[in-house]
C-alpha cells in the first residue's frame, strides 16, 4: 500500500512487466514477420530474421510463444478488464478523450475503456490467429489439414492480424501520448498526479 | 521458339509490371485421354528428365502409383472406372498435374517474390531459390497440385519443361508418349488440334466430346480432349468449374492493400494527433501536490 | 509378322484379341492411333479383363480365358452364313477348291486317326486327293462335298451364335456385333488386322487359336493387303531374331529342321523338306532347300563339309523327341539331367509349376547362369521366406553366374516383330567383369575344344571341326557374326545362265539368298538373313525413313528379311490378273510392258511370273495358296476345334463332352494329377504383364519399381463383394500346385460371365514379382500354373487353368 506522502505508486509488478514484455516482443516478431509475408511491400522484413525461410520458419514458434504468455497476462488482468457503465460512457466520450479533456470523463478505474477493449480484441484475436495460424504451419500440420480449412485459416489470420496490429498501433500510440504511461510497464511505478489525473478511480482506492 | 519464351510475365509478390514489350507466342500441352492408354511413359519420362525418384510404394489396390502427386511425382495418371451408358464400361486415364493456369492460384498467392514466375509462352514455373515453403501456393491451386518436399520443404510442381522449351524442345513428357496422347505447340495450333479430334469422338459416338480449357482460371497451358467434356468429374474429380477459391482472392486481392494501408493510416493518425493536439500531460500543480 | 508395324495404320478394322497391344507394346501401339486418326479404322478389343487396350477401343467384348476357337470358328460360321467372304480370293489364293483324302473324318470331337494309348494321330487321312500326275484334284465350282471350302462349312456349322455364347460367355448380340464389323471388310478395299501375342498362344490349343483368326483372314482376302496379315506382336526386342535363328531344341538357323533319329539317310532328308509342287506351275520355294541346308553345314563346318561326308549331315544331333523347355524339366525333374545352362533366361519364374521347376533344379549337379541380373533362377537354392520357402542345406546344385551385358551395353542386331534386322549400338559399357553373350559363349567353346583336343573324348569331331574364324577367338564381334549369318561364296559363283558372267567372286558377301548353292560353293548361317549384310556393307545399319508410297513401307530402313520384303505374300494383294484390289493401297501389280511385278514392295513372286502363269501367291506352299485345311501340318487337327483348357471351369466340353480338351497335347505323368477340378478350385485364373514392367527385369530397375511397386491380383465386383473383400485387401490365390498372396485390385473391368448354364469369375494375376529386386517382394506367379503346353509349339498354358480366393 502506498504511503499518502509517497510520490510513487506500484502499478506493476515485475512479474507483471516480464510477462507483458515477453508478449510485447514476440508481438513485434510476429507482426514484422507477418507483414513480410503478408504484402510484398513488407517482403524486406525478412532481412529481420535471416532471410524467407527462417521468416517462415520462426514466426509460428514466437505465435505460440506469444500465446503462451497472452494466457498468462490474460489470468493477470481478466478481473480488471470488467466493462462496467462507464466504460460505455468512456467510450461514447471518446471526443473528449482523444481531445485530452480528461475532466469531463467518468472517473476511469485501473484500465480505461480503451485499454479493456483492447485486451478483449487481443482475448479473441490471439487464439483465433493461434488456430488458424496451426491449420497452415507447414510442414507441421498444414498438410493434414483439408484444403476449405487452409483457405479459410489464411484469410482470418490475415484479418484477425490486422486488427490486432492495429490495436496495438494505438496501445503503443496511447503510451507515448498519454506522458508518464511508459514507466508503469518499465519501471512498475507511476506518479500519484499521474494516476489521480489519468484513473482517479482507480488512484481512490488504493489511497483509500 | 527461342530463349525469349523464357520472359517473365509475372511475379508473385510482384506489384509492379514484368517486361512485356515482346510478344511471344503461348504454348500449350494438349492430352488427349482418348488416345491415352495410361503406360505411365509420361511419368517415367517425367522423373528421368527432371532427375526425380519418388520411394517404391506399395499397391492400395488400384493401378494408380504414386498414389499422388509428390515433390517427386509431378505427374500421376488418374484411372477411372465409369460407366455413362448403362453397361458400357470406360476406363477413363487421366494424366494429372499442373495445368499451368493463365491467372494461377499460387502465384497469386505466393508472398515470395519471384517464388512463384509466369513465363511468356504461359508456363507457371516454381523457382525454389526463391521458395520460403510456407505453402500458400498448395492454398491457391484451384487443381491441389503444389507439393512441399519433406526433404527441403520447398514447392514442387511440373515445370511443363520450360528448360526444354526454353530451347526449343517439348516437354519430355510429349516426347516420350507413344501413342501421340501428349502433344504441344502453339495454344492456338493445339485447340485446333483438338477441334479436329472432337470431331472424330463425335463421329465415333461421343456426342458430349469437348475440349477442356476452363476460364475460370483464364484458360490453361495444359488442356484435355475429353469424351465426356459435360461430366468432367468423371475423369477422377477434375473440377468442373476450376477458379481461384473466392477466400483467397479475398485474402490476396483487396485485402491485401487495403489492409497494409488501414495500418499506415492508423500509425499516421497517431502521429497526427500528437503534433496537432499533443501529448496527454499531468499539470504542473498536480505533480507537486 | 507377315505384314509389319508401320503397316498397321493402314487397317480399316483392327480386333485386339489374345493379347493387348496397348499395354504390352505401348510403342507400337501408335500405328493403331494412327489407323484411327487418319483412317477412320474401329479399334475392337475381345479380352476376359478390360484392358488398357480396351480403354481406348470403340468397342470391347469380353470372353472366357480358352475360349477362343469357339468365337473364331463362330465367326467363320458367320461369314460363310452371311456370304461375308471375298470369293475370288478364297477361290483363287486358298486350298478351297481342293478335294480332301475320302478318309479323313471328324466326329465327336476326334479327328479319323486318333490313338488313344499314345495321345497322337495318324495323319495319313488329312490329305488332299491327288491325280495320276501327282497333282491335287479340285472342284473349281466349290460344289464337290469333299472340297475343303465345303468340309470346313460343315465343321463349323456347329459354331452358332448360341453355341459360342454358351462357352465363351460373350453375349450373343456382342459377339455378333464383332462379327458385323470384322465381316465388313470382306470388300477387296478393306482390311482387318489382328493384333494377337502371348493372349492366344500360351495355351494347350494356341497355335489352332492362330490358325483360325489366319483362316478368317484368308476368307476375308485379307493376307498381303497393306493393312491386313497376320500379326504377332512378339514380346522381346528380339524373339523374333531367336525364332530366326533357330534357338528352339528342334530348329535350325532360318526355320531349317534337325532331323529325327529314324533319319539317318541324307538324301531322304533333304528329300521330305524339299516339297514338290502340289499344283501345276507353282513355286513351292522349299524346293531350295538343300542350298539352305548345305550353305548353313559350309558356314558351320566350313572345308571340313564336303559333298562326300554329306556336309557332316552325321555331325548333326537327331533327334528322338522334342526337347523343348517342358521334356528338359521333365527330364531334369526326374533326375536325368546333370547341368542346365540358362542364358537369359529365368525358368524358375517363366515356367509353369514353380515348385516343380524349383525341385527339378534341385536335382542337378551344376546350374549356370548367364544374365546381367541376380534373377530367381540364380538364387533358387536360397530361402526367401513365404516366397522361396526353400532348405538350401538339402540343395547340392553348384550354381555358377556368368555376368553378361545388357542390350544397351552391345552392339548388334536386333530383329522386330516386323522382320526387321535392325542394328543398333552400344549406349554404355558394361559394369563389372560382364561379359556379351558371344564372348561368354566363345570362352566356354575354347575351353572344351581344348578339352576334347587333348582327351578325345565320345564324339570329338563335331567340336573339333567347327569353324571358328574370328579375328579374336574369345571375342567374336557383332560385325563378324552378322557377316556370317548373311554368307559369302566360297567360290567365284558363275551365273548359270551364262558362264561368262561371274554373280559373286570368292569371299565376296552374297547379295540374296537366290544366290545361295548346294554344291558346297557358299555359306550362310541363316539363309533368311541373305541380303542383310552385302557387298554393299550393313543394310540393318540403314536409316532412310523415306515413304515413298505414303503406306509406310520404307524400304530403305534397316533391312526386313526375307529380301528386304516389307509384306509377306504381296502377291495377293492384286487380283488374279495382276491388278491390285484395292488401288489406293497398291503393294505391287503386274506391269505386262517391262514382264515384271514392280510396285513399292520387293515382290513375293518370281519376278517375272506373269499372271496367266497362275502362279499362286503362298510361295513357300507346295500348294501355291493358303490352306484353310492344315493337312498335316498341326498335332490336332486340320481344322481348328475348340478344346476346353485342361483345368476347365464347366468340366466338360458343350461340343463334345466326350472329348474335353486337346487329345492330341502332351501331358507328363504326374502332372495330369497335378490339374486342379472346378469343384475345388472354382476361378479360372489366368495370367498376363503390365505396361509397368517387363517380365522380371523391370523389377530390379527403380523406375518402373516405383510405377508399379507391389504385386496385386485383379478380380472383379461380384466376386469380391461374394467373398467379402474390399480392393487393397490382402488375398491368398490357390491352385493345386501351390498358392501366392497379393493385394486386391477390385474392378468393372473383370466381368463374371455365364457359360454352359454356370457363373465363371476371372481373376487376373500379373507375373512381373519375384523374390529378387527393388520392386517389393513377392511370389512367382508361376506357382499356380499348371505344366501343360500346345501340342505343336510346346508352349505352356499360361493363360487359363483353376484358382480358389481367400482373404489373407
Amino acid at each position: 500500500m502506498a504511503k499518502s506522502s509517497s510520490v510513487l505508486i506500484k502499478r506493476y509488478t515485475a512479474s507483471d512487466r516480464l510477462n507483458h514484455w515477453t508478449v510485447a516482443i514476440t508481438f513485434m516478431l510476429l507482426a514484422l514477420s507477418g507483414l513480410a509475408l503478408f504484402h510484398p511491400a513488407f517482403f524486406f522484413l525478412t532481412h529481420l530474421f535471416g532471410g524467407g525461410p527462417w521468416t517462415r520458419i520462426l514466426h509460428p514458434f514466437a505465435g505460440v510463444l506469444l500465446f503462451a504468455g497472452f494466457v498468462g497476462m490474460m489470468l493477470r488482468f481478466w478481473k480488471l478488464n470488467r466493462i462496467t457503465d462507464d466504460d460505455r460512457q468512456w467510450l461514447r466520450q471518446v471526443g473528449d478523450v482523444i481531445r485530452n479533456r480528461e475532466d469531463r470523463l467518468p472517473p476511469v478505474g485501473h484500465y480505461n475503456a480503451g485499454q479493456k477493449y483492447l485486451f478483449w480484441t487481443m482475448v479473441v484475436c490471439i487464439p483465433l490467429l493461434l488456430l488458424t495460424g496451426v491449420l497452415v504451419w507447414r510442414p507441421y500440420f498444414a498438410p493434414l489439414m483439408p484444403i476449405f480449412a487452409v483457405r479459410l485459416a489464411v484469410l482470418l489470420h490475415a484479418v484477425a492480424a490486422f486488427v490486432i496490429i492495429a490495436g496495438i498501433v494505438v496501445h503503443i500510440y496511447a503510451a507515448i501520448w498519454v506522458q508518464g504511461s511508459v514507466r508503469a510497464m518499465t519501471r512498475g511505478t507511476v506518479t500519484r498526479a499521474w494516476a489521480k489525473q489519468h484513473h482517479p478511480a482507480w488512484y481512490r482506492e488504493i489511497t483509500k | 521458339m527461342a530463349l525469349q519464351t523464357l520472359d517473365i510475365q509475372r511475379r508473385s509478390a510482384t506489384t509492379t509490371p514484368s517486361p512485356g514489350v515482346r510478344q511471344t507466342t503461348e504454348v500449350a500441352k494438349l492430352i488427349d485421354i482418348s488416345k491415352c492408354i495410361g503406360c505411365k511413359a509420361c511419368q517415367t519420362a517425367c522423373m528421368e528428365w527432371n532427375d526425380i525418384r519418388d520411394e517404391v510404394g506399395s499397391n492400395a489396390g488400384t493401378y494408380d502409383n504414386p498414389r499422388d502427386l509428390t515433390e517427386n511425382s509431378w505427374t500421376v495418371m488418374r484411372y477411372s472406372e465409369v460407366e455413362v451408358e448403362q453397361g458400357k464400361l470406360e476406363w477413363l486415364i487421366r494424366k494429372d498435374g499442373c495445368m499451368h493456369c493463365a491467372d494461377p492460384g499460387c502465384l497469386k498467392a505466393c508472398p515470395s517474390p519471384g517464388a512463384i514466375i509466369q513465363h511468356g509462352n504461359g508456363i507457371v514455373d516454381f523457382q525454389q531459390a526463391n521458395c520460403i515453403g510456407c505453402g500458400y501456393c498448395i492454398a491457391g491451386c484451384p487443381f491441389n497440385v503444389p507439393r512441399i518436399s519433406r526433404k527441403d520443404n520447398k514447392a514442387y510442381k511440373c515445370t511443363l519443361c520450360s528448360d526444354r522449351v526454353g530451347v526449343g524442345m517439348e516437354p519430355a513428357c510429349v516426347k516420350t508418349c507413344p501413342t501421340g496422347a501428349i502433344v504441344f505447340g502453339s495454344k492456338t495450333d493445339m485447340i485446333q488440334h483438338a477441334e479436329a479430334r472432337i470431331v472424330d469422338l463425335k463421329e465415333r459416338g461421343y456426342a458430349k466430346a469437348g475440349l477442356y480449357d476452363p476460364q475460370g482460371v483464364g484458360g490453361t497451358h495444359v488442356m484435355y480432349v475429353l469424351q465426356h467434356a459435360d461430366q468432367p468429374e468423371l475423369y477422377h474429380g477434375l473440377p468442373r468449374d476450376p477458379a481461384i477459391s473466392p477466400m483467397v482472392s479475398l485474402w490476396k486481392g483487396v485485402t491485401k492493400p487495403l489492409m497494409s494501408l488501414g495500418l499506415g493510416l492508423v500509425a499516421l493518425a497517431g502521429f497526427f494527433h500528437y503534433v496537432t493536439v499533443g501529448p496527454n500531460e499531468v499539470g504542473d500543480e498536480e505533480e507537486e501536490v | 509378322m507377315t505384314n509389319h508395324w508401320v503397316d498397321i495404320k493402314n487397317a480399316n478394322v483392327i480386333v485386339i484379341m489374345g493379347g493387348n497391344a496397348a499395354e504390352a507394346h505401348p510403342c507400337g501401339f501408335k500405328w493403331v492411333t494412327e489407323a484411327k486418326a487418319h483412317n477412320k479404322a474401329r479399334l475392337i478389343v475381345v479380352d476376359p479383363r478390360f484392358t488398357r487396350s480396351a480403354a481406348v477401343s470403340d468397342y470391347y467384348a469380353p470372353i472366357r480365358p480358352g475360349s477362343d476357337i469357339a468365337f473364331l470358328g463362330g465367326m467363320i460360321n458367320y461369314l460363310l452364313t452371311h456370304d461375308k467372304i471375298q470369293h475370288e480370293y478364297v477361290r483363287k489364293y486358298s486350298d478351297a477348291t481342293f478335294l480332301v483324302h475320302g478318309d479323313y473324318d471328324f466326329g465327336d470331337g476326334l479327328f479319323s486317326g486318333y490313338d488313344e494309348e499314345k495321345r497322337s494321330y495318324d495323319k495319313t487321312s488329312w490329305s488332299y486327293q491327288k491325280g495320276a500326275d501327282g497333282f491335287v484334284l479340285t472342284d473349281e465350282t466349290l460344289q464337290n462335298p469333299r472340297c475343303v471350302f465345303n468340309l470346313m462349312k460343315q465343321h463349323y456349322s456347329r459354331y452358332t451364335p448360341e453355341m459360342v455364347s454358351r462357352i465363351t460367355g460373350t453375349p450373343k448380340e456382342q459377339f455378333l456385333k464383332v462379327c458385323e464389323m470384322i465381316a465388313e471388310t470382306a470388300a477387296p478395299n478393306k482390311t482387318t488386322t489382328f493384333l494377337y501375342a502371348l493372349g492366344w498362344t500360351q495355351h494347350s490349343v494356341g497355335s489352332q487359336n492362330i490358325r483360325t483368326m489366319a483362316m478368317i483372314q484368308i476368307l476375308l482376302g485379307n493376307m498381303g493387303m497393306a493393312g491386313g496379315g497376320i500379326n504377332a506382336l512378339r514380346g522381346h526386342s528380339n524373339i523374333q531374331g531367336l525364332t530366326d535363328l533357330g534357338l528352339l531344341s528342334n530348329m535350325l538357323p532360318g526355320y531349317l529342321t534337325l532331323a529325327g533319329e529314324k533319319e539317318q539317310d541324307f538324301a531322304a532328308f533333304l528329300d521330305k523338306r524339299a516339297l514338290k509342287p502340289l499344283r501345276p506351275g507353282q513355286m513351292s520355294y522349299w524346293q531350295n532347300y538343300p542350298k539352305f541346308h548345305v550353305s548353313l553345314m559350309k558356314s558351320w563346318y566350313g572345308d571340313a563339309a564336303t559333298r562326300e561326308n554329306n556336309w557332316c549331315y552325321d555331325w548333326l544331333p537327331k533327334l528322338d523327341k522334342v526337347y523343348d523347355v517342358l521334356q528338359v524339366f521333365e527330364l531334369m525333374h526326374q533326375g536325368k539331367m546333370n547341368g542346365y545352362f540358362a542364358q537369359g533366361f529365368n525358368p524358375l519364374a517363366s515356367f509353369p509349376d514353380k515348385a516343380k521347376i524349383g525341385a527339378a533344379l534341385a536335382r542337378l549337379k551344376y546350374l549356370v547362369v548367364i544374365d546381367p541380373l541376380a534373377t530367381e533362377t540364380s538364387e533358387f537354392w536360397k530361402n526367401f521366406g513365404e516366397f522361396n520357402d526353400v532348405d538350401p542345406s538339402g540343395i547340392q546344385t553348384e550354381v555358377f553366374r556368368l555376368p553378361s551385358t545388357c542390350f544397351a551395353e552391345e552392339e548388334g542386331s536386333l530383329v522386330s516383330s516386323s522382320r526387321v534386322l535392325q542394328w543398333h549400338y552400344k549406349g554404355a559399357d558394361a559394369p563389372g567383369e560382364a561379359r556379351n553373350d558371344a564372348e561368354i559363349m566363345a570362352g566356354l567353346f575354347l575351353r572344351l575344344r581344348e578339352m576334347y583336343r587333348q582327351e578325345g573324348g565320345a564324339f570329338p569331331d563335331a567340336i573339333l571341326g567347327t569353324t571358328w574364324p574370328y579375328r579374336i577367338p574369345e571375342s567374336p564381334s557383332p560385325e563378324e557374326l552378322a557377316r556370317e549369318l548373311n554368307g559369302k561364296a566360297l567360290t567365284d559363283l558363275v551365273d548359270p545362265k551364262d558362264p561368262a558372267k561371274v554373280l559373286a567372286k570368292a569371299g565376296e558377301q552374297l547379295g540374296s539368298f537366290a544366290l545361295l548353292r548346294d554344291d558346297g560353293s557358299t555359306a550362310s548361317g541363316c539363309w533368311i538373313f541373305s541380303g542383310s549384310w552385302t557387298q554393299a556393307g550393313n543394310l540393318m545399319a540403314r536409316r532412310d525413313n523415306a515413304d515413298p508410297s505414303g503406306l509406310g513401307n520404307t524400304p530403305d530402313w534397316a533391312y526386313a528379311w526375307p529380301a528386304n520384303r516389307r509384306i509377306i505374300y504381296n502377291r495377293a494383294s492384286c487380283d488374279p490378273s495382276g491388278k491390285p484390289w484395292d488401288p489406293k493401297r497398291k503393294v505391287i501389280a503386274w506391269n505386262a510392258k517391262e514382264g515384271k511385278w514392280l510396285g513399292m514392295d520387293v515382290p513375293d513372286m518370281r519376278p517375272d511370273a506373269a499372271p496367266e502363269e497362275n502362279v499362286g501367291p503362298f510361295i513357300m506352299n507346295p500348294e501355291g495358296v493358303a490352306r484353310l485345311f492344315a493337312v498335316d501340318k498341326m498335332a490336332e487337327g486340320p481344322f481348328p476345334e475348340h478344346y476346353e483348357p485342361f483345368e476347365t471351369p464347366i468340366d466338360t466340353n458343350p461340343l463334345h463332352p466326350r472329348v474335353v480338351s486337346n487329345p492330341a497335347a502332351r501331358v507328363f505323368k504326374g502332372d495330369m494329377d497335378a490339374f486342379g477340378k472346378a469343384a475345388e478350385f472354382p476361378y479360372v485364373g489366368t495370367t498376363y504383364r503390365l505396361t509397368e514392367h517387363f517380365h522380371y527385369w523391370t523389377k530390379h530397375a527403380k523406375l518402373n519399381a516405383i510405377l508399379q511397386p507391389e504385386q496385386f491380383v485383379e478380380i472383379g465386383e461380384d466376386l469380391a463383394r461374394a467373398k467379402g473383400i474390399s480392393a487393397g485387401d490382402r488375398i491368398k490365390v490357390s491352385s493345386n500346385r501351390g498358392h501366392i498372396v497379393a493385394v486386391a485390385v477390385v474392378t468393372k473391368r473383370i466381368r463374371m460371365l455365364d457359360v454352359d448354364g454356370r457363373k465363371v469369375h476371372t481373376v487376373g494375376i500379373p507375373i512381373h514379382w519375384g523374390f529378387k529386386g527393388v520392386a517389393r517382394n513377392g511370389y512367382l506367379a508361376n506357382t499356380l500354373t499348371p505344366f501343360v503346353g500346345d501340342a505343336n509349339t510346346q508352349t505352356p498354358e499360361f493363360k487359363s487353368f483353376l484358382v480358389n480366393i481367400e482373404k489373407a
